[in-house]
């Protein structure tokens, strides 16, 4: 699993800190090919990017790079909540209408676009098992919630993400 | 890994074979993925990538997203190397430093512009700050002037980024080295 930066990241570390999470801490944009990288290198493991309005945004052309590339492994959860929540709350495109899961749609993605959790069992199951490119628009709600604050050292967390998955030669 | 005759295919392919050096010694280090955005300089070092059944080539909307890619592919146990003019260089700057955070390997392959008979002129402000822009990104620069300086220069950032020492390497291609074609009308 790779977080993005900012609200992702916290969200993720609040699930419960793994060695199979990878945090990044800089970068804003970087997620998507983060996993796209990490899908093709390794083709028989799921890999999921948890990320948000503000990743994304930055990052529309790398949803077309995973269109072309269509990784079978790979999906997206965005949490979209309309905000730069980690830095002031101030409004993203996407509190204008701007819609992302239309934009992944054009880009050759599966899309699902939910707004509540009505169907929060389904999308596991669909996570686990369902063939991607996937991306999952999650409207979310601008709140803010209490900081779950992992490790910022990135040699440490990629030798333990990479030494959970079989990767550290 | 099936032995691949650079002597035979530059023969072949009579060309300028400073592409295919790069690419025989992206595969002497196995480098598996190999992120670009198109351009002419390099193309056939891109179409090389292309057509190898052992490199993953990716074609990236905007550099930016090269540097995410071999984060993922360095976690995901691959080496990765990322192709682009040196325009490109200007785009990644922050996204560079996912790479230095993480110490994450990286052989970066630059195709200058705006030097030697440069034919559009607004190439010139990115491409007279490229080494030093690098150079403050983390990256150890080589650069080539002469085509037979290209397989040892490579050879040396390859053993540079993948044996330690400094995982971020950029190879520098001097715009008299690549010589470019210009588009009609210039």
């Amino acid at each position: 699993m790779i977080a993005s930066i900012g609200s992702p990241t916290y969200d993720v570390a609040a699930c419960g800190d793994n060695p199979r999470n990878f945090y990044i801490w800089s970068g804003l944009g970087c997620t998507p090919t983060v996993g796209l990288g990490l899908a093709l290198a390794q083709p028989d493991k799921r890999v999921l990017i948890v990320t948000g309005d503000g990743d994304v945004l930055m990052a529309l052309g790398s949803l077309a790079t995973i269109g072309v590339k269509q990784p079978k492994n790979l999906a997206i959860v965005c949490l979209d909540n309309g905000h730069y929540s980690a830095s002031g709350m101030q409004p993203s495109a996407t509190k204008a209408g701007v819609d992302l899961a239309e934009a992944a749609r054009a880009c050759k993605l599966r899309v699902e676009a939910v707004s509540d959790l009505s169907r929060a069992d389904e999308l596991r199951d669909l996570l686990h098992s369902g063939e991607g490119p996937l991306f999952i628009h999650a409207r979310v709600d601008a709140d803010d919630q209490p900081r779950v604050i992992p490790s910022r050292d990135g040699v440490a967390i990629k030798h333990r993400f990479m030494q959970a998955i079989g990767t550290l030669a | 890994m099936a032995q691949w005759d650079v002597e035979q295919h530059i023969h072949s392919a009579r060309q300028a074979g400073w592409p295919d050096r790069i690419h025989a010694v992206f595969k002497r280090h196995a480098i598996k993925q190999v992120g670009y955005v198109a351009d002419n300089g390099i193309a056939r070092l891109i179409d090389l990538c292309e057509r190898d059944n052992e490199i993953t080539e990716i074609a990236l909307a905007s550099e930016a997203e090269g540097a995410g890619l071999v984060l993922g592919a360095v976690l995901g146990g691959e080496r990765a190397a990322l192709l682009m003019q040196s325009s490109g260089v200007g785009n990644c700057v922050n996204t560079f430093s996912i790479l230095k955070n993480c110490a994450a390997p990286c052989v970066l392959v630059v195709s200058m512009r705006g030097e030697f008979d440069e034919f559009n002129s607004w190439q010139v402000p990115m491409g007279s700050i490229t080494e030093p822009v690098l150079t403050l990104c983390g990256f150890c620069c080589y650069r080539v002037e002469n085509e037979a300086d290209v397989e040892s220069t490579t050879d040396a950032a390859c053993k540079m980024a993948f044996g330690g020492g400094n995982p971020l390497v950029a190879i520098l291609l001097a715009q008299r080295m690549v010589s470019r074609t210009k588009p009609k009308g210039h």
